[in-house]
């Protein structure tokens, strides 16, 4: 809603600078976004009317003109394709200011003079946009001041209204909060009475459905002369956003501005049967509306019909064939009240929203719909733009029930935790147009029709804090019993691994939960893979973004590509965050929380030595870390299956038979579609596993006696895995072994082939004695002969 | 062993570079003569042994020699202990002087060839040093660092701060059922305001929440009839909104207070204590009625600009305030459906974007940064 200031003054006396008023009213819950001064800066355009036009004659798309100022003639070369002989227009001479501050000056275009320039609404200062040179009605005064014509300067306020709000789409509903605010009279525009009852003569209106529409009050006006509406008029209605078109639909323009109703005028010449019919729309029924394309309509739908047919989407839009035109000499208006949510969903399905429809939406003041008639008839009488058909046929069928509220005032300063003064909240809501009634130690607040919002002891209190000033409001600190602050245990481990893989070098990321159904044939999931089934949104913003992740995959490969794409190749990232998996019809998904990993290129690189690749079993010394430092006993197991990795280099993680996650390379055929330099090495867990199985740390005594520390190598077929070299040193060397090590992997020249070296390094230690060298050495004995027996395992040293 | 006791700094020993040779070949002769030399005599050749000894320790260059030193003059076959050997040999009263004196001298030598294996020691380990210098302005071995993002770490922020308030931590469903995210929230299907909050759906009945404030409605259900409720909810939430200043997902905090006789000055004075928190001690916090339909008074609240303090400044668009969270007391049509008497409590609650909270933290100026995941971007934090 933008408001100019010289509008608004007409209703209420403002007594301060327009920067303050808008302060005062942001303060008040009524929100100024903007205050925009407009023609403050033009100084000297003047009015002039073209006494003759002729093509340039170097120039195909310059026209020069001969202005007549009111005695001068001046020749002004314009671009202006609008222009024509006796064509009243603004003129800014030499030396004129424009809106924006500009001022003109004397120039040469190809060859001739132009002696100034000739405005359109832009230069202006009245819209941001113009097709042409600003045409001005021809009984408009040669060499006058063009700023006291347009009434400017003026101040606009654009505001920022809640949606609770409706009544404050209007002047009058923005002058009632101001008068309210500065203790002020508020007035009501003038309008012109209903006396007589002429107008029944002309119309029958009919309401057949009362639910949607409670009133319809209609006036006839006669001897309509279609044309420009005063330019002062215009001014107001571009200030306030809306564009002049003629006089006709300009007034009602003006009036709905002014009060917040809606008005619409028919041809009345047009209208069948002289009947007004409001009523649900038939199946299948249609209309080419004002904008010139057939609409169809359902038993959802309001119409205004005639005798005959449809001719007006109720609230939404006129009817093609019943519009006002240039020829039109009798006009039918109409000022309706219609039910909100059938504004809404009517408007919603045709995609039409206008300024009639958004005010509908929000209730429009069914007590306002006679007084708005009154006013456009008074206009149409001050204008001379006809003949105003005495009487209105108002069909007012559902008068709404009187809503009232108890409040009790001393519950209000409870909830507010002020003391108000009582006779004050009585006084503001007063002026508000509420009615206040003392009942006992009560107060019984009926609600005017023009405050849908309000409707229980709450909002009155928001009513009186708003006036009362939130900034008056002490901030007090909440009493009561002590609660302790709680942290979910999943929340504190996911802090936990966040800190810990930081520590470790890995940088959080975080991705959209929505992906793109088209990474499924990019990570090569079967089309019957289980991460196929997603949660799919009905309303995406695009394809890219049109199901929720059942894996963090799509989204760390996202990252990768991204960065490398600006050249940032050295990646180390993780994710902790939710996917989303699809269960039975009407329950909603599972929402397990997974943690990803993804690192690609090359540790950071020193001047010592070159850098190492961050390669898989970077990523998996983390992995383990993590999984250690979790006191979770976990497996590795080669993993062929997952049709995103690299069927050799892939690991699935256990603890138990209980699937913690799993990491590996990046499938070569994905890193070549996606053109990734360097192989991406990937993990994903299941946080809430991780969180079930892991140990908390409990103290183990310290061992005091010394060890014995002997290292082996056995030479071992390479088939064998060194999970399964280990977990047979493991059990062979029994509760001696206190420490195991992996410390060397050798293949080649010195050892048969398809064998390869393994080397440990073992600590025997016992709690309670200094253990022997002997019984070491039987230790030894007992892990060698284990390994090869069960491995095939030849000692190498 | 030699044992190196230094009592000075490295830096300040005196350094002998001068004679490298012994005169080795007089001694033996010397030895030979003792076997008829009176007291007198003896007590001659032990200050001629003194003298030649004390010059020898001088000139040593190298703890060896200083050892061999020792044991040619101090040890058991030495040349002091000879002549000691030979005192049987004079008169008895002339025994004591040359004891004393022989004492006085091993005492004198032992105390110099300490102080020189001491200076020798020095000199040794300072060349070892020299070897093994490093240009200590070499950088050090990179290491990688990992980064926290930086929601994560102004969510734990928030969070911290809360916790310490004696809010609990809750959680609900990202994808949640209109009745939680809407209809109990005084938003029935064709509410207007449902405009405010364009939505993303999975069917008719199951959406992407668009606030976190369903997790009031779940949390109200759940504790029932007790009090008081004092939780925040953080998360993801998401609209179908997706410009400069918007993003399709984004996060919240979501707080939540009921009790028996909760204020909106006690909104006011929690969302202070926030502020200050948050933003520092200076910060000031300005309430402005609003509309929320699940709150009501609503309010939206500004804190004081962090750039310029209020003075005015383009990021706050010279208003001194900047707007950071919607608040209010919570609908009583809220606490009914969820179970709780609004006659008997009354609570408030308030709503923030975390990635409005780091954008003002650290300077942000496009929300979709948070999102982009470049890493010169999360490497700054």
């Amino acid at each position: 809603m933008r408001v100019p200031l010289s509008w608004l003054r007409e209703f209420v006396d403002i007594p301060v600078s327009p920067r303050e008023l808008a302060e005062r009213l942001t303060a008040a819950g009524i929100a100024v976004d903007t205050v925009t001064d407009v023609g403050d800066k033009m100084k000297g355009v003047i009015t002039a009317r073209l006494s003759g036009v002729r093509p340039h004659p170097n120039a195909d798309r310059l026209s020069i003109c001969s202005a007549d100022a009111g005695g001068e003639v001046y020749e002004i070369v314009t671009a202006a394709d609008n222009v024509f002989t006796g064509a009243v227009v603004p003129l800014a001479l030499e030396g004129a200011r424009l809106a924006d501050g500009t001022v003109i000056k004397k120039a040469r275009f190809r060859g001739i003079a132009s002696m100034g320039m000739l405005c359109s609404e832009v230069e202006l200062g009245l819209e941001d946009r113009s097709p042409g040179i600003m045409i001005l009605p021809p009984d408009t005064p040669p060499g006058t001041d063009i700023a006291a014509l347009l009434g400017l300067p003026d101040t606009v306020l654009a505001f920022d209204l809640t949606p609770n709000r409706g009544d404050c789409l209007s002047i009058l509903g923005i002058a009632r909060e101001v008068a309210v605010l500065y203790g002020l009279q508020l007035n009501y525009p003038p309008v012109l009475e209903s006396e007589g009852d002429e107008a029944a003569g002309y119309i029958d209106v009919e309401i057949r459905d009362p639910q949607l529409c409670g009133r319809y009050a209609a006036r006839v006006f006669e001897d309509i002369k279609i044309g420009q509406a005063p330019l002062r008029l215009q001014t107001r209605l571009r200030l306030a956003g809306m564009r002049p078109i003629y006089n006709l639909v300009d007034v009602t323009n003006y009036v709905m501005l002014e009060l917040g109703q809606p008005l619409h005028a028919f041809d009345y010449e047009t209208l069948r049967g002289r009947r007004i019919v409001v009523r649900r729309a038939s199946p299948g029924e249609r209309l080419v509306t004002l904008d010139g394309v057939t609409r169809q309509f359902d038993r959802e739908d309001l119409l205004i019909a005639d005798a005959e047919r449809a001719v007006a989407v109720a609230g939404v839009m006129g009817g093609l064939e019943t519009e006002v035109t240039p020829g039109t000499a009798t006009v039918l208006l109409e000022s309706a009240n219609f039910d909100p949510l059938s504004i809404r969903k009517t408007s919603r399905k045709l995609g039409l929203r206008s300024e009639a429809s958004l005010r509908f939406e929000k209730r429009v003041d069914i007590e306002g719909a006679v007084r708005a008639a009154g006013r456009m008839a008074r206009l149409v009488a001050e204008t001379g733009m006809g003949r105003v058909v005495p009487g209105v046929v108002d069909s007012y069928t559902v008068r709404p029930d009187q809503k009232t509220v108890v409040v009790r005032p001393d519950r209000l300063d409870q909830i507010i935790g002020a003391s108000v003064p009582g006779d004050k909240a009585v006084k503001w809501l007063k002026a508000l147009g509420f009615g206040v009634r003392k009942n006992t130690d009560r107060l019984i607040v009926s609600v005017p029709t023009f405050r849908p919002d309000v409707s229980i002891e709450e909002d009155i209190a928001e009513e009186v804090a708003r006036l009362y000033g939130y900034d008056r409001i002490a901030a007090t600190q909440t009493y009561g019993e002590a609660t302790p602050g709680r942290r979910p245990p999943v929340e504190t481990f996911i802090r936990w691994v966040n800190r810990f893989l930081t520590g470790l070098g890995l940088t959080e990321v975080v991705t959209y939960s929505f992906i793109n159904p088209m990474s499924f044939d990019l990570l090569r999931l079967p089309q019957d893979d289980p991460l196929r089934r997603v949660v799919a949104l009905k309303n995406p913003i695009s394809e890219e973004q049109s199901v929720l992740r059942a894996t963090l995959l799509p989204g760390m490969l996202e990252v990768v590509c991204r960065n490398v794409s600006r050249r940032v190749t050295d990646i180390a990232v993780f994710e902790a965050g939710r996917v989303f998996k699809p269960r039975a019809d009407g329950e909603l998904p599972d929402e397990p929380l997974k943690l990803g990993m993804a690192v690609a290129g090359k540790e950071p690189r020193g001047w010592e030595s070159p850098p190492r690749d961050m390669d898989f079993y970077f990523l998996k010394g983390i992995v383990e870390a993590l999984l250690d430092r979790l006191g979770i006993d976990a497996v590795f197991r080669p993993l062929q299956t997952h049709p995103s990795l690299h069927p050799m280099r892939a690991a699935g993680v256990l603890a138990g038979d209980k699937e913690l996650g799993y990491l590996g390379q990046v499938h070569p055929e994905i890193k070549m579609s996606l053109d990734l330099p360097n192989d991406v090495i990937l993990a994903e867990f299941d946080i809430e596993r991780l969180l079930a199985v892991r140990k908390v740390a409990a103290f183990r005594e310290l061992v005091r006696f010394p060890g014995v520390l002997r290292d082996i190598a056995v030479v071992v077929p390479e088939g064998v895995p060194a999970a399964e070299l280990v977990d047979n040193v493991k059990t062979a060397g029994g509760e001696l072994l206190r420490e195991l090590r992996l410390f060397d992997v050798y293949k080649g020249a010195k050892l048969p082939e398809c064998t390869r070296s393994i080397a440990f390094s073992l600590l025997f230690q016992a709690g309670d004695r200094t253990l022997t060298d002997t019984e070491a050495a039987a230790c030894v004995e007992a892990i060698v002969n284990r390994l090869k027996e069960k491995c095939g395992a030849v000692l190498r040293w | 062993m030699v044992q190196a006791v230094r009592k000075e700094p490295v830096g300040v020993l005196k350094i002998s570079t001068t004679g490298r040779y012994l005169p080795r070949a007089v001694n033996l002769c010397c030895c030979m003569r003792l076997v008829v030399a009176g007291g007198t005599k003896v007590l001659k050749q032990l200050d001629e042994i003194r003298e030649r000894a004390q010059t020898a320790v001088a000139l040593a260059v190298n703890l060896e020699e200083l050892e061999s030193l020792r044991v040619r003059f101090l040890g058991r076959k030495g040349e002091i202990t000879q002549i000691l050997r030979q005192m049987a040999s004079l008169p008895p009263d002339e025994r004591p002087p040359v004891g004393r004196r022989a004492n006085e001298i091993k005492e004198e030598l032992d105390r110099a060839l300490s102080a020189r294996s001491e200076a020798l020691l020095g000199q040794t380990l300072l060349a070892k040093f020299e070897r093994e210098k490093l240009d200590v302005t070499l950088p050090g071995r990179p290491v990688r660092i990992g980064h926290r993002h930086p929601l994560s770490v102004v969510q734990e922020e928030i969070e911290a701060i809360f916790l310490g308030l004696g809010y609990s931590i809750v959680e609900g469903p990202e994808v949640e059922l209109d009745y939680y995210n809407f209809e109990a929230l005084n938003l029935p299907k064709d509410h207007p305001a449902r405009d405010m909050q364009d939505t993303f759906f999975i069917s008719d009945d199951v959406l992407l929440r668009t606030h976190t404030s369903p997790v009031q409605v779940r949390t109200l259900e759940r504790m029932a009839p007790k009090l008081p409720v004092k939780i925040i909810a953080p998360g993801k939430v998401y609209r179908r909104d997706d410009d400069a200043t918007h993003s399709p997902m984004f996060q919240q905090v979501e707080g939540l207070a009921v009790d028996k006789n909760i204020r909106l000055s006690d909104l006011k004075g929690v969302l202070l204590t926030f502020a200050q928190e948050m933003f520092g001690l200076e910060t000031r916090i300005r309430l402005r009625p609003s509309y929320f339909p699940f709150t009501e008074p609503s309010a939206e609240v500004d804190i004081s600009c962090v750039m310029c303090g209020g003075e005015g400044c383009r990021v706050c668009k010279d208003t001194g305030w900047l707007e950071i969270l919607g608040a209010g007391m919570v609908h009583p049509r809220v606490l009914a459906v969820s179970g709780y008497d609004p006659e008997r409590c009354r609570g408030f609650a308030f709503g923030m974007g975390i990635e409005r909270v780091a954008m003002l933290k650290y300077g942000i100026g496009d929300l979709r940064m948070f999102y982009d995941n470049d890493l010169r971007f999360l490497e700054q934090f």
